[in-house]
């Protein structure tokens, strides 16, 4: 029961990466990007999560706060990027 | 019953997860685009973590908490990069399907060239020098220190 479920968990979110990919290159602006770039990252996690489930192995969850740290910190670099022109100023 | 649960979590956020890509790839501008992956964040992989918490719990000795603390940091960054990205593009002037609203009543008084010519007004009642129409001619003498 819980591998069927995990199989077809697996293949909903390869489906949610597989369609914010495709926004990331279809556009049409950059804030869009940067959103698909956040969805990314997310769907990554979760990807990573229910990849340990399915292994029974806990080691990707320091690779999953990973990142999710450096990718809230690129999204926010971004953004400052499209709002200043500047990241630090 | 644990197995059942765990399943009805993991299939509750895989779910969410695709449907919130689903509504970033076909919603038709930005703002509308951005609601989204928001629910993709919170509930779908919230609901997969807490899986993971509790089927780590219960299959190992030890209590797992790595998820919680991943949760946690997506549940407090999803609104800021979100506040961030709409703040981006509102900078950027994007397209947005949104109607401008309509307002019949203060139609007169509410375009640019009234309001500007409202404040005019009011700074000339009170220093009446302050503004004038015509640039201020410059002096010869100003003219002339110019190299």
């Amino acid at each position: 029961m819980l591998a069927i479920s995990i199989q077809i968990a697996l293949t909903l979110v390869t489906a949610a990466v597989v369609m914010s990919f495709w926004r990331l290159l279809r556009g049409p602006d950059t804030p869009d990007r940067i959103l698909a770039l956040d969805t990314l990252y997310v769907n990554t996690i979760a990807l990573l999560v229910l990849f340990g489930i399915y292994l029974g192995s806990a080691l990707f969850f320091e690779a999953a706060l990973l990142i999710a740290l450096m990718g809230f910190i690129g999204t926010v670099a971004l953004c400052k990027y499209l709002l200043r022109g500047d990241i630090i100023e | 019953m644990l197995e059942y649960f765990l399943s009805f979590l993991i299939l509750t956020g895989a779910i969410f997860t695709f449907i919130g890509s689903l509504g970033l790839l076909r919603l038709k501008d930005l703002f509308t685009r951005l609601h989204g992956p928001t629910k993709a964040t919170t509930l779908g992989v919230g609901c997969l973590l807490i899986a993971s918490a509790v089927y780590f719990s219960t299959y190992t000795e030890a209590i797992s908490l790595h998820e919680i603390l991943i949760t946690l940091f997506l549940f407090i960054t999803a609104p800021i990069s979100a506040h961030l990205l709409a703040k981006a593009a509102l900078h950027l002037d994007l397209q947005s399907i949104a109607k401008i609203p309509e307002n019949d009543e203060v139609e007169e008084s509410g375009t640019d060239a009234a309001i500007i010519d409202d404040i005019k007004d009011s700074v000339k009642e009170s220093n009446p020098a302050s503004i004038n129409d015509t640039p201020v001619p410059l002096d010869e003498t100003d003219l002339q220190k110019k190299p």
